[in-house]
């Protein structure tokens, strides 16, 4: 089996794990174990040595009990939907997927909260509140496919974050299996716990602190109406100032998105949108609340669109217009797949007045490297998913990507902003953190990470890079325009 | 943008330095408004409050960044100025060492995580931050977060600052997002008793009202709504009562504890206690003294003299906490150490002691005064 794994403890191992699990909830053969070689960023593979599919906590306490006497290394895995191969097995170490606690355990709709296993998944949540008029706000765009554990192991965001806040924001308390296999409630069911942020800190850590398996969410009721606006722009920069003055009129939006002409045109050809495809940019502006607020937010938001330059504004106000305008939108990353053999996809976050500068230098970088970029991004958080086309079986593309790719993030950096928003550091990110974070804050997180696990056994190798790493680039690498979930649609 | 002096923030690292290698602990404190609010630290004082400043603010950022000794007023004041608040509306409590004086800072709020009125609708401290710059427990300075709306690169140390008491770092320098600030306000009123209260404000929350408000006491029911004139009107056909004018004093009163409620000499006589329940728990607490609720019922505020155990024992009972959030003002006993916070389940406290161990493993931090061991 496994060379990076002794054979006695390998054995050890699986013994002791089969004591703890029916024969079909342990895989251990190579054509059991292949699904779990990566999560959503292909680019990376492992085997693990095992996947352990437990389906009560005992069982969980039980594994990571086994692993920590062995110190065998634990990777949790949820719906393996993640973009920065936070769930890349451990050569030496075990996969415990979470898949099974599938169950939306009750609702308050008292309290407006809901108490969820891990491996439930995001929609499924809103879906089962809706007939109470409620839903969880944080919408990541796999959520048809991503569980709830992996959307607090990556404090997960979504097209609403702007108005309702990140899964940092819609958690109440999380239970966590530590490394020693204690069963511990972070947060409570109040809005003040005593005690440090724990749960904070959990949220986001991408399973280098503790197993998570139970999530109490907050739920919110749904908003009376909606409407989107779809503005159109001749010059890119025009919809980036546009962007700032709508914030700084004292709107927040439920979302705000902006494309330029290349996902513009990528967009139409594969959904068809019925998006313009003369302008420099779209931006998407989706308004919520109750009908008089609405009415007085759309009047403001359109004047100030075209103020700001705005050469249409679309105004929907049916479900039906509204999915078609975002329906361009959430396909963007398939449809840049289909133009080009490869893509790279960025994730780094700005201040939103830096939004022009940065697409122009982007522009430069563009014509500097001959590499396209098609730039689709979560402008009112300042969160750029810049898309730069390839083609790997070119020699050296690749290389330039990865360059290019290092120098937007480095200039996201240099402006104020973070290498990743949203999508996590995983093992993608890693050098790119040594941008970020000097000696001493990196030597803080590894502090962090010895409070809650002295035998760096959960996930280890993720998330923060020794001090002695900082070489690399690395970034989501699509091969043949084939992303790990095609069907899903993408932000 | 002010001139920012550089020296104070060097001083203030040579004195941290200077702890760590005699080995001898820190209090570390701003305005001093918040002094009661847990154990008292008996070491040699950090005074921030000269470390003043704001050091980044652009309005169509929503984000404000500013040195952890400036003043809560000059930040509300600048934002006000842009039309923008902080959406977790901080207590300015006045500092009973500095003559009742305004003396909050923005760190002191921060590091004590305590939110006001508005905190059960528009979020509190730690929903709000983005980032911090301290000096660690190796005397290094360091920075986690950042001035922008989403980031996850690293742990969040810097959402985890707030409510440690500084007993983790030394808080150097704060981003914190800012929200637009609403048109007008409005609040009704009416009569009710705690648990008609408590219900109407149940019902209210699954609704999308603007609310940014609700409190009850003496009987009386009084809602806060923020928003446009126009959305405020159609609201008033909505909620009960009648409009009480001129109420902001009230709420800041209220968030204060400038209030009758928390002024008044036959109720301080006792300890003040705040309780934190589940937002729809129904039931009245059954203890005597008079009684503060807010947040719908999520925050309850009560003068008992009650044993602690009981106390502790209510709020057990509803799934909430209690705190001893003040003392009784004729105890005089200031350096009495008391379990001023809920107890924490024993394999929780261990990751505590092993996290500040980690963070400040000479213990110079604000030693106990959370917990005895933190």
């Amino acid at each position: 089996m496994n060379m990076s794994l002794d054979t006695q403890i390998y054995n050890k191992l699986i013994l002791q794990l089969s004591d703890i699990l029916p024969e079909s909830f342990l895989l251990t053969s190579e054509e059991e174990l292949r699904p779990y070689e990566c999560d959503g960023l292909a680019a990376y593979k492992r085997l693990p040595v095992a996947v352990a599919l437990p389906d009560t906590i005992e069982q969980v306490q039980a594994i990571v009990k086994v692993c920590s006497q062995l110190k065998v290394p634990v990777v949790a895995r949820g719906a393996g939907t993640g973009l920065s191969a936070g769930a890349l097995p451990h050569e030496g170490g075990i996969v415990l997927g979470l898949s099974r606690f599938n169950k939306i355990d009750s609702i308050d709709t008292d309290n407006l909260t809901a108490v969820v296993q891990p491996g439930v998944r995001n929609l499924a949540i809103s879906e089962a509140v809706s007939p109470y008029g409620l839903y969880y706000a944080p919408d990541p765009s796999s959520q048809i496919a991503c569980s709830i554990g992996g959307n607090v192991a990556e404090n997960s965001a979504g097209v609403h974050s702007l108005k309702y806040g990140q899964t940092v924001h819609n958690v109440m308390q999380v239970k966590i299996v530590t490394i020693d296999g204690e069963l511990i409630t972070l947060g409570s069911e109040t809005l003040d716990t005593p005690g440090y942020d724990l749960l904070a800190l959990i949220t986001g850590s991408e399973g280098m602190l503790g197993i998570i398996v139970e999530i109490t969410v907050k739920l919110l009721p749904k908003a009376e109406s909606i409407k989107v606006l779809m503005a159109s722009f001749d010059e890119i920069e025009d919809a980036g100032h546009a962007v700032a003055a709508i914030i700084a009129d004292g709107i927040i939006p439920a979302g705000l998105e902006l494309m330029d002409k290349a996902a513009i045109h990528a967009a139409e050809d594969f959904v068809h949108a019925n998006y313009p495809l003369d302008v420099a940019a779209i931006l998407l502006c989706e308004l919520d609340g109750d009908d008089i607020q609405l009415a007085e937010q759309v009047e403001k938001v359109d004047a100030i669109l075209r103020d700001k330059k705005a050469v249409a504004v679309e105004i929907a106000d049916s479900p039906e217009e509204q999915a078609r305008l975002w329906a361009g939108r959430k396909s963007a990353f398939s449809a840049a797949g289909r133009i080009s053999a490869d893509y790279y996809c960025m994730d780094g976050t700005i201040p939103r007045k830096q939004i022009a500068h940065v697409l122009k230098r982007i522009t430069e970088m563009s014509e500097k490297y001959g590499l396209r970029v098609v730039n689709v991004f979560h402008a009112g958080d300042g969160n750029l998913h810049p898309l730069i086309l390839y083609d790997a079986s070119i020699e050296g593309e690749l290389e330039s990507t990865e360059k290019f790719g290092g120098e937007i993030l480095e200039l996201c950096v240099e402006v104020g902003g973070t290498v990743t928003g949203e999508h996590g550091v995983g093992y993608e990110k890693l050098d790119q953190m040594c941008v970020q974070f000097n000696e001493a804050e990196l030597t803080q997180f590894f502090a962090v990470k010895l409070a809650f696990d002295p035998d760096s056994l959960l996930n280890p190798g993720k998330a923060i890079p020794t001090l002695h790493r900082c070489a690399e680039l690395g970034g989501m690498h699509i091969h043949n325009g084939e992303l790990p979930f095609p069907d899903l649609p993408r932000f | 943008m002010n001139i920012l002096d550089n020296d104070i923030t060097a001083e203030l690292q040579t004195q941290v330095k200077q702890a760590i290698s005699n080995q001898t602990p820190l209090y570390i404190h701003g305005g001093n408004s918040k002094l009661f609010y847990g154990n008292t630290v008996d070491a040699t004082p950090l005074d921030i409050s000269a470390h003043t400043g704001i050091i980044n603010y652009d309005p169509s950022e929503l984000c404000i960044t500013v040195r952890a000794g400036t003043k809560l007023s000059d930040i509300e004041t600048l934002l006000a100025e842009n039309n923008q608040i902080l959406a977790f509306e901080p207590p300015h409590y006045l500092s009973s060492s500095n003559n009742n004086q305004d003396t909050a800072t923005i760190g002191g709020t921060i590091a004590s995580g305590i939110s006001g009125p508005s905190r059960a609708y528009t979020g509190s401290v730690r929903d709000s931050i983005l980032g911090v710059n301290i000096i660690n427990g190796s005397g290094e300075i360091a920075n986690f977060g950042g001035e922008v709306m989403k980031n996850v690169a690293g742990y969040d140390l810097s959402r985890m600052m707030v409510r440690s008491q500084g007993t983790l770092g030394v808080i150097l320098n704060i981003s914190v997002r800012v929200i637009p600030k609403p048109e007008q306000n409005i609040t009704m009123t009416f009569e009710a008793t705690q648990s008609e209260a408590l219900s109407y404000f149940q019902n209210l929350r699954k609704n999308t009202l603007p609310i940014t408000a609700t409190a009850w006491l003496d009987n009386i029911a009084l809602i806060r709504l923020s928003a446009s004139e126009q959305v405020l009107q159609s609201c008033k056909e909505k909620v009960k009562g009648d409009e009480r004018l001129n109420a902001d004093s009230f709420w800041q009163d209220i968030r204060d504890h400038t209030h009758e409620f928390f002024t008044d000499s036959k109720n301080n006589d006792k300890p003040l206690w705040r309780f934190s329940l589940p937002p729809a728990t129904p039931a009245k607490i059954q203890l005597d003294g008079q009684q503060l609720i807010e947040w719908d019922g999520a925050q309850r505020w009560i003068y008992s003299n009650a044993p602690d155990n009981i106390i502790q024992g209510i709020a057990s009972s509803f799934k909430g906490f209690a705190t001893h959030f003040k003392d009784a003002t004729s105890n005089n006993a200031g350096n009495k150490e008391l379990a001023r916070f809920s107890e924490l389940d024993p394999a929780l406290f261990v990751l505590h002691k092993q996290l500040k161990n980690k963070m400040d493993p000479l213990g110079i931090f604000n030693p106990k005064r959370i917990y005895r061991g933190l």
